[in-house]
């Protein structure tokens, strides 16, 4: 076999590393792009009025979002409610009582099938699920759907924390003579605390920016934010609908919006991976 | 005689049961969203038959409805977005594993993570405003004017189409298969790396012959993962693609996909049968992520040898 | 240290049946098999631990000790293949029999393990969560167990001041006389300990080994070494473990004067030897 020449080796090596530094810099440069472009339409816009006001017809300007914030904050909250015992009990499952039962096989399996299921299509569960039997759109549609969407997150990233903690120490408590349930809640979960908690802020990061699940959940509201069991205000409904206007000072607002959702998921997200990174 | 049950009390009993109900409720959902589109499906399905799939009608009006273009828009942007990506993708995941120092890594190995958090509604907003305006302005001409020959590069320039959604879509996917791929490349062994430097091999031959094949089942799961996301994407794609029930080889042109059709017309749907129709697009996308999922584990579990496997 | 009133007659075989009028044993152990999964990991083990007195288990690494010892409180059935067959009795009480509330039996059976674990609390917390378990006792009770513990466990004078900072924050010698403390809050009858010494450093050690001393009027301690001088140090009696199989038993001078232990540990084929030329063990009764 002819060998090749060291110098065309030496090319293709230095071409492959050229390629990878663009590309780490076309990923960056990605992302500075779309935050900037995010930040500089949306600071804009963010004022008082926005945290304070109700929506106003396209034309008047003056208007603000504040129902919008409150109605994806009650329904990112009472989704977490919901979906968090679940998920953290299911992880519990799964990491200390079922590491090769088929309830546990089934349960890891789905959940990673789950994680990867468009948001829409959970959406359009939540539909038949909770708007069609009651007739009507509602908060409480869309809360399922959220929920729906953080369960497996929540359940997967508690096994895996949980499984990281060593069994030496679920023997030291056991020795003890603590029944099981003690074991994991007391002092398991103590131990794994940290990444429980991640786990529980990415889901929470994760869901806060949907819009498909909700838009024919809760829909959206222009009137003030009361309950959940009608149509529900929120701030990424109401971006879709403000973006797809033609109304210049609803697309203002839908940057402003925009801003403070980034702002807050990658808030959250970076938060989440702080208080793994300084707890170990 | 006393076989091993971990269970101390009957504290533990109730406790043990709880926990293996809530682990069972994944499941459980699964089999329901799919039981839920199926049964509203029907009425759709009845009328329509598997002609549906191949239909390019889409009229609420007569009630006419096929699934052909919204199926040809998921499957053509995810291409583009596939072509894009995983060059991309593996490129940044050597980077970050063979060229990188440790903390340039973890800087922009956050980076890139940072660009999986943000929300699709977001990505949505600045291809509308940012980035459709800036292919309508540069790209879309340099494209037409060197290769407009080809029908791919045909048609008016509008910036929303295919091609934007697809790119869009490529940034979209490219951390989750960067990140696979980052954690594959780590699993190599570092005596089997070192001894192929050994040898005398460079870094790129390292990787293209050593690492790659040794880790090529992961790699491959971690494309089916990113296919998957990027089949399922609904607000960026909604915002950008053009949302015109059409099949045209041109990617200037404006078309859809099942998530953005569902988007855009759920709520406008005020037949049964619209509805129904919409809602067997759904199913049709359901059974296509599920299949694509369903691959990806099982190559990501081989790579892994556990169900631990990264969002 | 011998014992005045048992005379060992048989080799591998425990004292009390085959010596008439001598005391009943704490822990008593007959026909003990023992099965992790398909394997089989304990052979016929007959063993009796004698009351207030330290017995230490030696053997070459990977013939069983450990998993001997945790059949006295059965934590090994944390993990859902193992499983024992035989009789184990503690004071009478039936340790393998399913409808011992196996939480009493921990009660009366405290563990120290290799390495030290201290959970992720306080020091004070760590040695309350035995009394939380078992007792309901008001804050001063508590407190005064807890002291009264951590005083047992020769630690006392170095956390006193700081009770609230974590238990990780101690060194290792420390976190292991915390874990003693910790077992011995409950105040159990028998103290297993498995190789505590091995993960710590040697000036800890002697506090612990000169703790063991002190604490065996109290309890009644089973040791697992892999340090054949430190058998010699702390154990009035000492089984001889190989391959799962119990080849010797006796008071440790007798065993160590018997093998030569001092000198050089036996190498596997003598030990084989002696498991096959030793008396298969038939109970009295």
């Amino acid at each position: 076999m002819k060998p090749r020449p060291p110098t065309g080796r030496r090319l293709m090596d230095l071409m492959v590393s050229v390629w990878s530094v663009i590309s780490a810099l076309l990923g960056i440069g990605a992302l500075i792009w779309i935050l900037s472009g995010v930040i500089i339409r949306g600071v804009g816009a963010l004022n008082l009025d926005f945290f304070t006001r109700l929506p106003t017809p396209p034309g008047l300007g003056g208007g603000g979002l504040a129902n919008a914030l409150l109605g994806t904050l009650a329904m990112t909250v009472v989704a977490t409610l919901l979906s968090v015992p679940i998920g953290l009990l299911a992880g519990i499952y799964l990491a200390e009582f079922g590491q090769e039962s088929w309830i546990a096989d089934q349960s890891r399996f789905s959940a990673n099938v789950l994680m990867g299921m468009p948001s829409i299509i959970v959406g359009v569960f939540a539909y038949t699920l909770v708007v069609l039997p009651l007739g009507h759109f509602s908060g409480y549609a869309g809360v399922v759907a959220l929920a729906i969407l953080m369960i497996p997150v929540v359940t997967r990233t508690t096994e895996d924390m949980l499984r990281l903690v060593p069994n030496t120490l679920r023997e030291s408590a056991l020795a003890l003579g603590a029944p099981r349930w003690k074991v994991t809640l007391a002092v398991v979960f103590r131990a794994a605390k940290a990444g429980l908690l991640t786990g529980i802020l990415l889901s929470v990061a994760r869901v806060s920016g949907e819009t498909a699940p909700l838009l024919f959940t809760a829909l959206n509201s222009p009137y003030w934010f009361s309950s959940l069991s009608g149509p529900t205000p929120n701030l990424t409904v109401t971006i879709f609908n403000y973006a797809v206007s033609p109304y210049e000072d609803w697309q203002r607002i839908a940057w402003a919006a925009s801003l403070l959702i980034t702002v807050s998921v990658l808030a959250f997200t970076l938060a989440a991976r702080f208080v793994l990174r300084t707890k170990q | 005689m006393s076989k091993s049950s971990p269970l101390t009390s009957r504290g533990d009993y109730y406790f043990k049961w709880l926990s293996a109900v809530c682990a069972f409720i994944t499941p459980l959902l699964m089999a329901g969203i799919f039981f839920e589109l199926l049964s509203n499906s029907m009425p759709s399905i009845k009328k329509f038959g598997v002609g549906f799939l191949f239909s390019q009608n889409w009229n609420p009006v007569t009630e006419q409805f096929g699934a052909a273009s919204s199926i040809f828009g998921t499957i053509v942007s995810t291409l583009i977005a596939m072509v894009i990506a995983v060059p991309l993708s593996i490129a940044i995941a050597i980077f970050l594993v063979e060229l990188a120092r440790p903390k340039l890594s973890k800087t922009v190995g956050t980076m890139i993570e940072l660009l999986a958090a943000i929300p699709s509604i977001i990505y949505g907003m600045w291809g509308m405003f940012v980035f459709g305006p800036f292919m309508a302005k540069y790209v879309q001409p340099l494209l037409q004017g060197t290769l407009g020959f080809l029908p791919f590069f045909q048609g008016p320039p509008m910036g929303l189409g295919m091609l934007t959604a697809g790119i869009i879509l490529a940034f979209m996917i490219l951390p989750f298969i960067c990140a696979i791929t980052r954690d594959v490349f780590q699993l190599v062994p570092n005596v089997v790396k070192e001894s192929a430097h050994g040898m005398g091999a460079t870094t790129w031959e390292v990787t293209y012959k050593v690492t790659i094949p040794y880790g090529l089942v992961g790699i491959i799961g971690a494309l089916f993962l990113g296919l998957g996301r990027a089949l399922g994407e609904t607000m960026a794609v909604t915002f950008v693609i053009g949302n015109a029930h059409r099949i045209s080889p041109s990617l200037f042109a404006p078309g859809n996909s099942i998530a953005s059709t569902l988007a855009n017309e759920f709520t406008e749907a005020t037949e049964l049968i619209y509805l129904s129709s919409l809602i067997e697009l759904g199913l049709v996308l359901f059974v296509i992520t599920y299949l694509v999922q369903m691959l990806a584990q099982y190559m990501l579990r081989k790579m892994y040898k556990s169900w631990s496997v990264g969002l | 240290m011998t014992s005045d009133t048992l005379q060992p007659e048989n080799l591998a075989a425990p004292y009390y049946d085959t010596v008439p009028g001598t005391p009943v044993p704490k822990i008593s152990v007959r026909h003990l098999n023992f099965f992790y999964g398909e394997t089989q990991a304990l052979f016929d083990n007959n063993l009796d631990i004698a009351e207030h007195k330290v017995t230490a288990i030696i053997g070459p690494s990977g013939c069983g000790k450990s998993t001997h010892l945790r059949i006295y409180n059965r934590i090994y059935e944390l993990y859902p293949d193992f499983y024992a067959e035989g009789q184990v009795q503690v004071n009478g009480l039936d340790v393998l029999s399913p409808k011992t509330n196996v939480m009493e039996l921990r009660k009366k059976v405290g563990m120290v393990f290799q390495r030290p674990v201290p959970f992720p609390m306080s020091i004070f917390e760590n040695v309350a969560f035995g009394l939380k378990q078992h007792y309901r006792l008001n804050k001063s009770e508590t407190a005064d167990r807890v002291e009264k513990a951590l005083k047992g466990a020769a630690i006392w004078d170095e956390v006193k001041d700081h009770l609230d900072r974590p238990g990780t924050s101690l060194s290792g010698g420390q976190q292991q006389r915390l874990c003693i403390a910790r077992a011995i809050v409950v105040e159990p009858e028998v103290l297993l300990m498995d190789e505590p010494c091995s993960a710590i450093d040697p000036l800890s050690t002697n506090k612990i080994e000169a703790l063991i001393h002190e604490l065996k009027s109290r309890y009644t301690i089973t040791i697992v070494t892999h340090n054949m001088a430190q058998a010699l140090r702390v154990s009035d009696f000492t089984a001889f473990f190989f391959e799962g199989h119990i080849i010797d038993f006796g008071t440790t001078e007798e065993i160590f004067d018997r093998h030569s232990l001092l000198d050089e540990v036996p190498p596997k084929e003598k030990l084989r030897e002696l498991l096959e030329n030793q008396p298969k063990y038939e109970s009295l009764s």
